[in-house]
């Protein structure tokens, strides 16, 4: 490994446990945000559940990984504000100085918030469980759904913090990522599609989410996912290259 | 010895907005330095152009010996930067803090714990190490600002950026941050820093510079620059218009319908004597006066125009 990829391998840690320690200071923030999904998850079972169909999956064992998704988009919001606080703040000017990038930097607050939406994942799959989440997957299976939550996780949360580069207010920055929570209702997240109107169906069969969701079902009540796991898998990569060479530009653009 | 700082016709706009206009600036090594000017004058983008973040439209720059846009790996190397604007978390300790900076700066863990105790020590937080820094007074806060910038190798920084340090501070932690500039230039560290006040440049720096019009308006050690331009002004009210005239001479500030009139000194009862008999030897021309201590303001008067006679006088 090259001196200056180590190092930034070394920042982004030492970052990452900033980002993290953070997190726990600030644990009435991270709570809520941790409530808010399993809300909407009881919300979804015992409010609309009864009135879709699902075929022969229980509704709560459907609806899983579509919370599981709404989760990465509420934890979003959280890290596009932080980033844009640090822009505000004399935070990035000290890191420039120490010679960080936009990379480290990014990659810091990036990995908190993976370790946050973690603990919202486990904290979903926990409260699923009690209300009669039965999943079928094997080992396999598991690991493969959780990978590709990961990636998804990982992609939203670059992006926010992208956002978070761009907004010049932090509430502004917590605006951008309003599209990222909004992107699993439009897909099979909570419903079918084909129970959503006619115009609907190309954006909901097309978007991210739902090869996404589909996969991750799949796997969880351990039925062939087919092509789907792929697709997704390439919507996670080319969405988190996006970010990464969105937030390097500007990144630049907005340190001149 | 090279200087610390070179700059030679440095220019920056923002839009529309020539902030710097052919800036020239030298600091030799070792010094305190002091960048003076009001709200607005282009201190901060100074400051960001020497520390690298922000790349000049036109001019050079030299810092600790490299050019601030080829070389600006070196620079970083070389200086430190507490900027206008915190870079600390106030929700982590004072010990949390700088750990993470020296971690930043390449420490392995356990030598990062131990940079972080000789800070807290040398800058009088050792009390306040495990106390969240939200809880510190402005002035702690402003130092450990300054320590966390400090983490990478306090003996090899050479060139120490300090962007107002002391606005918005009481005089006591005022006076604190100004102890730490004194033993930081007393390790041969060369110290730039930026300020609105006359007076704390005054008391910190070698040199000063006054910036205005994206310029630097003058140039010189305190005593230098209060001698040249309004130390301070004593302002004389004629007992009438013929005396009025008689001393118009005399006066850099000149306000006919108060048959005002100000005159530089330096403020000592000596000189204010002597100028008194010397514009007035008969003691009939002079019917009162007021005398004004320097400002920023004077000094910005004196240089950019003539007109100075609006303002309240600070003590009579
Ligand atoms: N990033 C920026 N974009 C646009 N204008 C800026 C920017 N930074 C500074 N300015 C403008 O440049 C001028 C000088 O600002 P600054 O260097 O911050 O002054 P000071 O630090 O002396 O108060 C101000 O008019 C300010 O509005
Ligand atoms: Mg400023």
């Amino acid at each position: 490994m090259s001196d200056t990829a180590a190092n930034g391998l070394a920042t982004a840690t030492a970052l990452a446990g900033r980002g993290i320690l953070l997190s726990r200071r600030n644990l009435d923030a991270v709570i809520t945000s941790l409530m808010l999904p399993v809300m909407l998850m009881l919300v979804f079972v015992y409010f609309f559940g009864g009135a879709i169909d699902t075929g022969d999956t229980r509704y709560v064992t459907y609806v899983v990984p579509g919370v599981l998704v709404l989760c990465a988009g509420f934890g979003a919001a959280g890290t596009a504000v932080s980033v844009s606080e640090d822009m505000r703040r004399g935070t990035v000017d000290r890191l420039r100085t120490l010679d960080v990038g936009a990379v480290p930097f990014l990659a810091g607050h990036v990995v908190a918030a993976v370790a946050r939406n973690a603990l919202a994942t486990t904290l979903v799959l926990g409260v699923a469980a009690l209300i009669g989440f039965r999943p079928a997957a094997t080992a396999a299976g598991w690991l493969a759904a959780i990978g590709l939550l990961l990636a998804y996780i990982t992609a939203v949360s670059w992006l926010a913090a992208a956002a978070g580069l761009v907004a010049r207010t932090p509430e502004a920055a917590g605006a951008v990522t309003f599209f990222m929570m909004f992107l699993p209702y439009p897909s099979s997240a909570f419903v079918p599609i084909d129970t959503m109107p006619d115009w609907l169906h190309g954006f909901s069969e097309h978007q991210p989410v739902t090869p996404l969701i589909e996969s991750m079902r799949g796997l969880l009540l351990d039925q062939p996912v087919g092509g789907a796991a792929w697709t997704a898998l390439a919507w996670c990569a080319g969405l988190l290259a996006l970010a990464v060479a969105a937030s390097g530009a500007l990144f630049r653009l907005r340190t001149r | 010895m090279p200087p610390a700082i070179e700059t030679a016709g440095l220019t920056k706009s923002y839009g529309s907005v020539r902030v710097l206009d052919s800036l020239d600036l030298r600091v030799d090594t070792g010094t305190v330095f002091a960048l003076l000017g009001p709200n607005g004058a282009g201190k901060t983008t100074t400051v960001r152009i020497l520390t690298t973040l922000t790349a000049p439209d036109g001019g050079h720059a030299r810092v600790a010996g490299h050019d601030v846009v080829a070389e600006r790996r070196a620079v970083r190397r070389a200086i430190s930067l507490t900027g206008q604007y915190a870079a600390v978390d106030e929700t982590l300790t004072g010990a949390e803090n700088l750990r993470l900076a020296a971690r930043l700066s390449g420490l392995p863990r356990r030598a990062a714990a131990r940079r972080a105790d000789e800070l807290l020590e040398r800058f009088g937080l050792t009390g306040a190490r495990d106390r969240r820094t939200a809880a510190y007074s402005g002035g702690m806060r402003r130092r450990l600002d300054l320590a966390a910038g400090l983490v990478r190798d306090p003996g090899t920084t050479r060139v120490v950026f300090l962007d107002e340090p002391t606005t918005g501070l009481d005089p006591r932690s005022r006076q604190e941050l100004w102890d730490v500039v004194r033993e930081l230039s007393g390790h041969g560290t060369t110290v730039f820093l930026t300020t609105q006040y006359l007076e704390e440049a005054d008391r910190l720096a070698h040199r000063i510079a006054v910036l205005g019009g994206g310029r630097t308006l003058a140039e010189g050690t305190a005593e230098e620059l209060k001698n040249r331009y309004a130390g301070h002004r004593l302002d004389l009210v004629a007992r009438d218009r013929d005396a009025y005239l008689r001393l118009t001479p005399h006066a850099t500030a000149h306000t006919p319908a108060t048959l005002t009139l100000g005159v530089p000194t330096d403020g000592s009862a000596a000189h204010v004597r002597t100028l008194l008999d010397a514009l007035d030897p008969h003691r009939t021309d002079i019917e009162r006066f007021t005398l004004h201590s320097a400002t920023l303001d004077d000094v910005f008067l004196a240089l950019t125009g003539p007109d100075g006679t609006e303002k309240e006088p600070s003590h009579v």
